[in-house]
């Protein structure tokens, strides 16, 4: 047999040049001059205070916030990828009641009350695929995807029926009052404080999952799940259901800070995909939470250059989904260019 | 036509791209492999579908779907097969590939370029005595030739993957490679065969949609099919007649929401069109234990 | 007269892996219709050189020939075509499968046809002709361990296959079924048939095989017919040394035991799918004493292992056991350690159930690094367990399960894949454990092993469980029903 190393090198070497080439293959079709448009791409995400605080970092914090949901259950060997439909989940949950509360109570316990509820949404959400998985067998790949079409259309449900506005014109129902709208980071700029929840908990977790017990048994269940029940005497099962829903929670409440962050209300489509491109952020990261900031903010500054492009360059938008892409795909081909290693990701 | 006619031969209609897509599905998965790139093989298809159809007609599309399809898929076997990359993230980045790259490309060479990116489409073959069975004659027997392909294609499949040599090395890779490469067999070769056959069925549905149903071509047009199509895989319990099955099903639902419409029942849509997603879930609890599921399904390549 | 081909000629064959020489110009003749054995420890190279032979992996300098003909196998298929046949240690066969499939599987053909139950014909008639018994139509997943080997071999003697290698075919068999297959193997080799049996069990090696080869770090040490050698020098080209003390006689004193530190009364144990395994099942074990377990596969030591280490709970009878047991259970990669975890998680692995709050990381990391240094655990730096040689691994595991004085220890075939020194060390270990009183089970499906180690025999057969005197004879008789 070849020597598998080689084999590696050469191949992936190989894909990096094909996608580098097809990537600028791409802009010429188009017409488009490249560099102008790769200019956009950076002025639009890094380019000004403007563009790195209100662009690339409020896409970035729904895109953090699943990726430690998505990293958090793919550590305990959890395959939810049903990030999607538990962010839908719980952006409805939180909208519910937070058109039920009005402006009736404090802001504070408001904001507290609302995102409470969309987190258990998430949580609720998962929680269907917990159980099946638990009591007969399911496997989650599959539950948690069925899962997403059923969450989107429920969305579609709930705004073109009983929270649609009161004119019934528009597919959408009204914003949420002044009150649940969580406070921005500074008077001119649209970074809200769901940002910084997102760092917290990102530390939070690198802390849970290094130093305590909790987050030991979760690790060894992922790593090992015979070892973790005939060494550790680990109750896997319960490891992997409150892994589950922890996932499903943080999900939820990344669904609840969009939109009393961003959006201040709901409608179809309020994820373009978040719950996919979190799957990439976090094992980009190879699922460390900290790591997760870091590419869960290149990919929002992707989807904010992307916009960009389109705007000051004539690039299209879908522009950023092959960068995006791209992007995947070369992190996977070095990935095989280094020493091998036998870490998994499941 | 009656409204129970018109639900019929819509159900039909709606589920021939996802039979297509989930065929192939269904080949992929019997060699261990989820591909969640298959919505980027299916826009592929459709892309490659109007492009085909500017040089050759109705075949050039075909040919052009196909080709584009398999391409596609080619990228996901380099990865998942050659670089041994997780399933997962290769197939979500295939996907966003496939939508962004057909997307940009519509734009440039058509929109752009103030081409009208419109097709011809394919005719109806109907045969004379079966159509004329009442509701069911025109659904099944009055159809474009892809879908009466489907009648072929769904039985030898059946017969292809239980009858020959070949269909078992493909289930024996997706149960335990290891066993398959002593007995000989080349699980990467299986899997890069199946990938590919994927990629082919995903460009048909492609062009299914394209030639056979809108006569277009739009952004995103194959709205989530590949994803539906695991459903359809799982529901139909990797068999191909359960797949075919199970894509019926599917196109009922998606159907329902007109007849409901037509019959002025309440319902809302939204619940017609999440029957199959919940009926799957259903189906894959009532399995319970007893697993159906091919056995190496997920896991990533070693050899 | 000329003297016939040679069935297989391996001739300087070196493979490197990494930094280190696994194989070095290595050459190795069978003769045609004959047994030839393979010895050597673990780690010695016998089943790189049979995997190279096989087509399985590829040497880097040397050549095979079969039959006089010279081949480059590119895969099992090249090796197949040539008439070679493999019976894996870990069969490798696909549980969903039928018996059928699994001997149709592999042979060649796209869109060929092939009808299951025609098939299912030609493997019944392939039974009668070899004699191996199995019902064609069964799932793989439903056949005893021995029917699975017979499929194995049912599928390279369907490839026409007159070189079969066999590696370490008898690990899992019972002792009938070992009987049943040396005697098959005896009618295969006088009907011109030609066997490789790679082993680590000498005497079996020299009863049974024409020739002998020996393999040592990589390198053939001797090569011979049995008739010219005995079993001192084999002993001495296998270790290196002059004529080995092979584990010292034990010398059993009268100790006098403790109290009762284990029992288990009337304990019954259903497996998931609620049949039986143990039926009213009662065993003690005192401090200071090892009590040995025997049992052929699937006769119920599985259950009552993991009971007297509290891992399952029986559906009835009562269970008292300590609050400190070790547990050093068979596979040690799935069941015992993490893998690509570092020794101080890995120590901290069996607490994990039961901690609280932070866990104080650097204490367990010089924990974890004392306790290497104590038992020779190899380099005791190791960032890794999984980058540890088995033998080392499982030195880690025993370190881990004996720390902190556990009233009782149970282990269950805790020498298997280590060479004659590691395990004189493990057995070493767990002698000196019972020696400070710590009540020791020990399960090993080698009965010389168990037999030689043991104060009390517990044997297991069909899911009871009898005390037998501690002897071979006994044992032997009563792990197949009689007594």
């Amino acid at each position: 047999m070849r020597p598998r190393a080689t084999h590696d090198i050469v191949l992936a070497s190989a894909v990096l040049v094909a996608i580098t080439g097809l990537a600028l293959g791409v802009i010429a079709i188009g017409g488009h001059p490249v560099l102008p448009a790769l200019a956009a791409l950076l002025r639009g995400s890094f380019g000004s205070p403007f563009a790195f605080f209100s662009a690339t970092l409020v896409r970035a914090t729904p895109l953090i916030l699943l990726g430690l949901a998505v990293g958090l259950a793919f550590r305990a060997g959890v395959l939810n990828i049903g990030g999607e439909g538990q962010f839908h989940a719980g952006a409805c949950a939180a909208v519910t009641v937070g058109l039920a509360l009005g402006g009736s109570l404090p802001r504070p316990l408001s904001i507290l009350v609302t995102v409470a509820a969309g987190t258990a949404g998430g949580a609720l959400w998962a929680g269907i695929a917990a159980i099946l998985k638990r009591s007969f067998g399911v496997l989650e790949v599959i539950s948690t995807l069925m899962l997403n079409f059923v969450a989107a259309l429920a969305v579609s449900f709930l705004v073109r029926g009983p929270l649609q506005e009161p004119t019934h014109v528009y597919p959408y129902p009204p914003a949420l009052n002044p009150s649940l709208q969580l406070p921005t980071l500074a008077a001119d700029t649209r970074l809200h404080i769901g940002f910084l929840a997102a760092l917290g908990l990102a530390f939070g977790l690198w802390w849970v999952l290094r130093t305590t017990a909790r987050g030991f048994r979760l690790r060894v269940v992922g790593a090992g799940a015979a070892a973790a029940r005939s060494a550790g005497r680990v109750d896997v099962t319960g490891v992997v259901t409150a892994a589950f829903l922890a996932s499903g929670a943080i999900a939820g409440f990344a669904g609840a800070v969009e939109v009393t962050g961003v959006t201040h209300r709901l409608f179809e489509g309020i994820s373009p995909g978040y719950g996919y491109s979190a799957i990439a952020v976090a094992l980009l990261a190879r699922l460390h939470p900290l790591a997760i900031i870091g590419t869960g903010i290149f990919f929002g500054a992707l989807e904010a250059g992307g916009a960009a492009m389109q705007r000051d360059a004539g690039v299209p938008a879908q522009f950023a989904l092959i960068v995006e892409a791209l992007v995947v795909l070369c992190v996977l081909a070095i990935d095989r260019l280094g020493p091998r290693t036998s870490e998994g990701t499941q | 036509m009656s409204a129970l006619g018109a639900f019929a031969e819509s159900s039909v209609r709606m589920a021939t791209p996802l039979a297509y897509a989930a065929l192939g599905e269904l080949v992929v998965e019997r060699a261990g492999i989820i591909n969640i790139g298959l919505e980027g093989m299916i826009i592929a298809g459709a892309f490659g579908a109007l492009a085909g159809t500017g040089f050759a007609g109705v075949a050039g599309g075909l040919a052009g779907a196909a080709m584009s399809g398999v391409l596609v898929a080619g990228l996901f076997a380099i990865f998942v097969v050659g670089l041994r990359s997780d399933q997962i993230i290769t197939g979500t980045a295939i996907s966003l590939l496939g939508l962004g790259l057909t997307g940009a490309l519509y734009q440039a060479m058509y929109v752009d370029a103030g081409v009208i990116g419109r097709t011809t489409t394919m005719g109806v073959w109907s045969l004379p005595l079966l159509r004329s069975i009442p509701i069911l004659g025109p659904a099944f027997f009055a159809q474009p030739a892809l879908t009466w392909a489907l009648y072929a294609i769904a039985p030898a499949l059946g017969w292809w993957l239980y009858r020959t040599p070949a269909g078992l090395a493909l289930r024996a890779v997706g149960e335990r490679p290891a066993a398959a490469a002593a007995a000989g067999i080349s699980p990467s070769r299986v899997r890069t065969f199946a990938i590919l056959f994927g990629g082919l069925m995903g460009g048909l549905s492609g062009a299914t949609l394209v030639l056979a149903q809108v006569g277009g071509f739009a952004e995103g047009m194959s709205a989530g099919r590949g994803f539906i199509a695991i459903a359809v895989v799982a529901l139909g319990r990797w068999t191909p007649l359960g797949v075919w099955l199970a894509a019926l099903l599917f196109g009922a639902a998606s159907a329902l929401q007109f007849l409901a419409q037509a019959m002025g029942w309440s319902v809302p849509y939204q619940v017609w069109l999440s029957t199959p997603y919940v009926l799957t879930l259903l189906a894959l609890a009532g399995a319970r234990r007893r697993s159906v599921a091919p056995a190496a399904l997920g896991a990533r390549a070693t050899e | 007269m000329t003297v016939p081909a040679p069935a297989l000629h391996l001739r300087g064959i070196s493979k490197r892996f990494g930094s280190t020489l696994a194989l070095d110009d290595v050459s190795f003749t069978v003769a045609s219709g004959t047994l030839h054995a393979l010895l050597g420890e673990n780690g010695a190279g016998k089943t790189t050189l049979m995997r190279i032979a096989f087509g399985l992996a590829r040497c880097d300098h040397g050549s095979i020939e079969v039959d006089g003909t010279e081949h480059h196998f590119h895969s099992s298929a090249d090796a197949i075509a040539a008439g070679l046949g493999m019976v894996h240690q870990h069969f490798m066969l696909v549980p969903a499968l039928t018996v059928t499939e699994n001997i149709v599987l592999g042979d060649c053909g796209f869109f060929g046809g092939f009808h299951p139950s025609r098939a299912a014909e030609r493997v019944r008639q392939l039974c009668e002709e070899t004699g191996l018994g199995v019902d064609p139509l069964a799932r793989v997943s439903e056949l005893a361990v021995g029917a699975q080997q017979r499929v194995e071999i049912l599928k390279a003697v369907s490839r026409n296959a007159r070189l079969l290698i066999f590696d370490e075919p008898t690990a899992v068999l019972t002792p009938r079924e070992t009987d049943e297959l040396y005697s098959w193997l005896r009618v295969f080799v006088r009907g011109g048939g030609t066997v490789v049996l790679i082993t680590h069990k000498l005497r079996e090696a020299l009863t049974l095989a024409d020739d002998v080869t020996v393999l040592r770090r990589g390198r053939s040490v001797l090569q011979s017919t049995v008739h010219a050698v005995d079993e001192a020098q084999v002993v001495s080209a296998l270790l290196g040394e002059g004529p080995a003390l092979r584990t010292p006689s034990p010398v059993r004193v009268n100790r006098t035991t403790g109290d009762t530190v284990l029992s288990a009364t009337s304990v019954t144990v259903a497996d998931t799918q609620g049949s039986e395994r143990l039926h009213g099942v009662n065993a003690l074990v005192r401090a200071g004493e090892i009590v040995g377990i025997a049992g052929v596969e699937g006769a119920g030591q599985w259950e009552l292992l993991r009971v007297l280490a509290g891992r399952v709970t029986p559906q009835s009878g009562s269970v008292r056991l300590p609050a400190h047991i070790g547990f050093v259970p068979e596979d040690r990669l799935r069941d015992a350690i993490i893998p690509e975890m570092t020794l101080a998680e890995n120590v901290v692995l069996p607490r994990a159930g039961g901690l609280h709050g932070r866990i104080a990381w650097s204490t367990y990391a010089e924990k974890a690094r004392a306790l290497a240094l104590d038992h020779g655990v190899r380099p005791p730096d190791a960032r890794a367990v999984g980058t540890l040689s088995g033998g080392n691994q499982q030195k880690f595991v025993l370190a881990r399960e004996l720390e902190g004085s556990p009233e009782a220890l149970v282990v269950e075939n805790p020498t298997r894949g280590l060479d004659i020194r590691a395990s004189d060390d493990v057995l070493e270990r767990l002698r000196a454990a019972r020696d400070t009183g710590c009540a020791v089970v020990m399960y090993s499906s080698d009965l010389e092993e168990i037999v030689s180690l043991a104060d009390r025999m517990l044997v297991c057969f069909n899911g009871t469980v009898i005390e037998t005197p501690v002897d071979t004879a006994c044992v032997g008789r009563a792990m197949i029903g009689l007594s």
